[in-house]
């Protein structure tokens, strides 16, 4: 006999909802996606979840085990001790079952002004100087950031502040070497970087190992910090790369 | 609830689906007054494409100077086996330069070279280091930037939606599609004046694949019912490496960037067995004849513990490895508890790409259905028996392109809307209801299972006569469960309901692969017989498989494959690789 291991499942929408344990035999090297995948082919057919890749690149599976922010097909149930919980991200409102509205995050997203080409490709870029934007165009856009980070989740400020996953696009954009625009009046006033307290959670759950807060979050601090008390200087250049 | 109830949106051009081929048609066919609609049954930036990892093919030549679309086109061909519409893979070599440069102009961030150029990578078959990639994320690259130029580029995106019928006149052409908002479970007809189908391949179909849960042919059904073509269904790639262990994760790719790279095959007695089938390509040999080889090694005893080979790239470092494989290295890590730069690791073919698909015109991607269009894994033609590695990121850059250009110039020679009627929008309601009011049916995921250990033990990496008759045989039974499937709960995002869908395509598109395979009496590219081991190149190798729905019945038939005019069958007939002269112009880019 397979051993059995019990997932606490919630199942419920805006009206409300409660956790449902299921039992579910165990593979090895099995992920809480796998899981719950048994669980809807063979008892709860309806158990809404979203996925895609079930190989942590597509960023679909975000919810919370056991309270913490991650991707269900990156997250092996034998590392995890005791009794299973999965939630559904608590930063943004539940569908139904483990699926969120996460629509608030694509409308930051075109806000933000696009990639601005100061000359036709293409690019002489060296790969030095691409490093950075690399680093965050790796971005899966699972949102886990977004739903650790306490602005948005414990103080739902999401007027005030485009949170950390909206940082680094900032960060990757400002920080192409062939990017001719600039956001960095954007990225005081309505994007709202000074909500951040670097606290750091973002970079500890991102499961792209991504620097959100050392290597976006606190230039994007300086570049704006240079700006805001430097107007003259900040008149005749545009902050260097890097 | 009645058709009085049900949103009716009008759109020039109705694009379905939102991976690499939709996102790029709709940027190109949302041009002032055209309006645009691209629907996705995911959210946006999530499509299959962003499972890509090795990179995209084009021969920029920066490190190979020799390189030229004259060598792309040869080896495109000689991968396909000669299948491929020539005049696709013309296009296709001839235009992929344009389009990554475009790629990066749109913000598109490649790995460079010391000379601060693109990067290009060696993959499998292609003779010069082609494949521009940016470390082993480049479906990423190419999805998040065509996201994020799309989304400023005036069109509507529609994220999980899901389209579950197409409209017709009396003439057969397309005058919308009938969609379900899965969030909520309402739904929603979109009219249109051309519609086009970019929703991605089939391996889902089999158990054992790298593919995304999206990967279930649904718009390629949508277009066989309506009476399109498809061509060439029994060509379905096996990529040569796959993980194998631990279970959940078998399937799951490897990409052949590690051999690319540097990584090298194993049997279980150490040898490099590659050498033997391949002494030239070796394991940088095309995907068809890699993964015959590890089949052949399993079948001869010489297997790994799981079934497979292993993979050996410890020789590159710790460093290499992390920096130019970093996706890689995480995947066996967290997943298999394997740590790739200290030691090999087991991999076995995996279901990869459908080859087989929608038959398109190569300069528009007009379908056999007037005002239907199709492109990238849905659509059929480029690239013949055998998928060449990164030629389908440049393929759906290229013909996404041309299929927006077509779309949008059909549209606009359309002057009369012609609207889906009353009857025809409670017809589809019905049907898509059906499953939600079935008390008792068929659970579609067990259908699933089903069909999945059907093709998997029918349709697979050996074929012969008697498997592909039994298959189709087997394959009766699984058409009728597909009739009563049932999906218990409500409409707001109930996972079951959209598994109906998914399952009433693969069932249909199963029974072309099956035919194809039982007819295709030659071994050519990913389609291997055991009773006709050799290729035919003078009977079947000079015909493409079309397969028709006639009434309730999959039709084949065959038409010859069309003939390069003389400059390019040249390039095939000097018997030396076709290469840039004078390289000091090479490396455009
Ligand atoms: C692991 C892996 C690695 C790969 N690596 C490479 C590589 O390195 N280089 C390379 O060239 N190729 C690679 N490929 C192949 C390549 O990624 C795919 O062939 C390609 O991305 C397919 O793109 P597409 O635009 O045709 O469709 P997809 O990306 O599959 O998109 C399909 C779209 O259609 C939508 N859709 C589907 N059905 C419906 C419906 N009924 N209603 C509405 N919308 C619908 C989906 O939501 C999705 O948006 C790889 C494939 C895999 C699996
Ligand atoms: S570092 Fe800033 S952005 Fe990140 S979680 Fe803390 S407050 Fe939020
Ligand atoms: S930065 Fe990391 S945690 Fe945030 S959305 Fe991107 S991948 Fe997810
Ligand atoms: S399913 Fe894609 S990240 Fe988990």
């Amino acid at each position: 006999m397979a051993e059995m291991r019990t997932l606490h499942v919630f199942r419920g929408d805006q009206s409300g909802g409660e956790e449902v344990a299921y039992e579910v035999p165990v593979e090895s090297g099995m992920v809480v996606l796998d899981a719950v995948h048994q669980i809807q082919a063979t008892q709860a057919p309806d158990l809404a979840v979203r996925w895609n890749c079930k190989a942590a690149r597509c960023g679909s599976c975000s919810a919370e085990v056991n309270g913490h922010p991650r991707l269900m097909c990156k997250t092996r149930l034998d590392a995890i001790e005791g009794e299973i919980h999965v939630r559904p991200m608590k930063a943004f409102p539940v569908i139904r079952d483990l699926v969120t509205d996460v629509s608030w995050n694509y409308e930051k997203a075109k806000q933000i002004e696009p990639f601005a080409p100061k000359e036709p490709a293409p690019f002489t870029m060296y790969q030095r100087d691409v490093e950075r934007s690399q680093q965050f165009r790796k971005c899966i856009e699972c949102f886990l950031c977004q739903d650790v980070c306490h602005v948005l989740r414990e103080h739902s400020a999401k007027e005030q502040y485009f949170g950390p996953r909206f940082m680094i696009k900032i960060a990757e954009l400002e920080m192409h070497p062939m990017d001719g625009a600039d956001r960095v009046p954007f990225t005081s006033h309505q994007a709202g970087v000074g909500m951040c307290n670097i606290t750091k959670c973002c970079q500890e759950v991102c499961p792209e190992h991504i620097h959100l807060t050392d290597d976006a979050i606190i230039p994007l601090k300086e570049r704006v910090a240079d700006r805001e008390w430097d107007p003259i200087r900040a008149l005749f250049r545009k902050p260097a790369v890097r | 609830m009645t058709d009085g109830m049900i949103e009716r949106l009008r759109y020039d051009v109705v694009i379905l689906g939102a991976g690499g081929a939709g996102l790029r048609a709709a940027i190109e066919a949302a041009r002032p007054g055209v309006k645009v609609a691209v629907l996705s049954k995911s959210l946006l930036g999530k499509a299959h494409t962003v499972m890509a990892e090795g990179g995209m093919a084009v021969s920029f030549g920066n490190l190979d100077p020799q390189d030229c679309w004259q060598t792309h086109f040869y080896d495109t061909m000689r991968g396909g086996k000669f299948l491929n519409h020539y005049r696709m893979a013309e296009i296709f070599a001839k235009e992929a330069p344009d389009r990554v440069v475009e790629l990066e102009q749109w913000g598109a961030v490649f790995d460079r070279t010391p000379e601060g150029r693109i990067s290009q990578r060696a993959f499998g078959a292609h003779s010069f280091r082609r494949l521009a990639h940016v470390g082993d994320r480049t479906g990423l690259e190419l999805i998040r930037t065509l996201q994020y130029k799309g989304i400023h580029s005036g069109m509507d995106i529609y994220q999980e939606v899901t389209a579950t019928h197409l409209f017709q006149d009396g003439a057969g052409r397309p005058t919308g599609v009938f969609a379900y908002h899965r969030q909520s479970g309402t739904f929603c007809v979109f009219e249109a004046k051309a519609v086009v189908i970019a929703t991605g391949g089939w391996g889902r179909m089999y158990k054992v694949t790298s593919n995304s849960w999206e990967s279930t042919g649904e718009g390629a059904a949508l277009a066989m019912r309506a009476g399109a073509e498809m061509k060439d269904m029994e060509m379905v790639q096996f990529h040569p490496t796959g993980m194998v262990w631990p279970p959940g994760a078998r399937g799951l790719l490897v990409t052949e960037g590690v051999r690319g790279e540097g990584g090298i095959l194993l049997n279980s007695e150490g040898e490099r067995f590659m050498l033997r089938y391949d002494p030239e390509k070796k394991d940088l040999s095309s995907r068809d004849v890699v993964a015959r080889s590890i089949y052949k090694e399993v079948q001869a005893g010489r297997g790994s513990p799981h079934g497979g080979a292993f993979l050996d790239i410890t020789h590159r470092g710790a460093d290499f490895i992390k920096r130019k494989l970093p996706n890689m290295y995480d995947q066996y890590l967290s997943l298999a508890d394997i740590d790739i730069t200290k030691q090999p690791f087991e991999v076995a073919p995996t279901i990869h790409y459908t080859m087989g698909g929608i038959s398109v015109d190569p300069e528009t991607g007009a379908t056999s259905l007037e005002g239907l269009f199709a492109a990238g894994e849905s659509a059929c033609g480029l690239h013949g028996a055998n998928r060449l590695g990164g030629n389908s990121l440049t393929d759906l850059l290229v013909f996404g392109r041309r299929v927006g250009i077509g779309a949008c110039d059909y549209a606009a020679s359309r002057q009369e809307w012609t609207a889906p009627s009353a009857s025809q929008v409670a017809e589809a309601e019905a049907a898509a209801l059906a499953p939600l009011d079935r008390a008792e049916g068929e659970n579609p995921y067990q259908l699933h299972k089903d069909l999945q250990e059907l093709m998997g033990e029918h349709a697979a990496i050996a074929r012969n006569r008697e498997l592909a008759e039994a298959g189709l045989a087997k394959l009766e039974a699984l058409k009728l469960r597909s009739k009563r499937l049932a999906s218990p709960g409500s409409r707001m995002y109930n996972p079951g309901w959209h598994a109906v869908f998914e399952v009433e395509a693969m069932v249909l598109l199963a029974e072309a692969i099956l035919q194809g395979a039982l007819w295709r009496e030659e071994s050519r590219g990913a389609h291997w017989r055991l009773d006709f081991p050799d290729a035919d190149d003078q009977g079947f190798g000079q015909a493409n498989s079309i397969c028709r729905l006639d009434g309730d019945e999959v039709k084949l038939s065959t038409r010859p494959v069309p003939q390069m005019p003389a400059e390019l069958a040249a390039l095939f007939s000097s018997g030396q690789l076709p290469v840039r002269q004078g390289t000091d112009q090479g490396g455009h880019s």
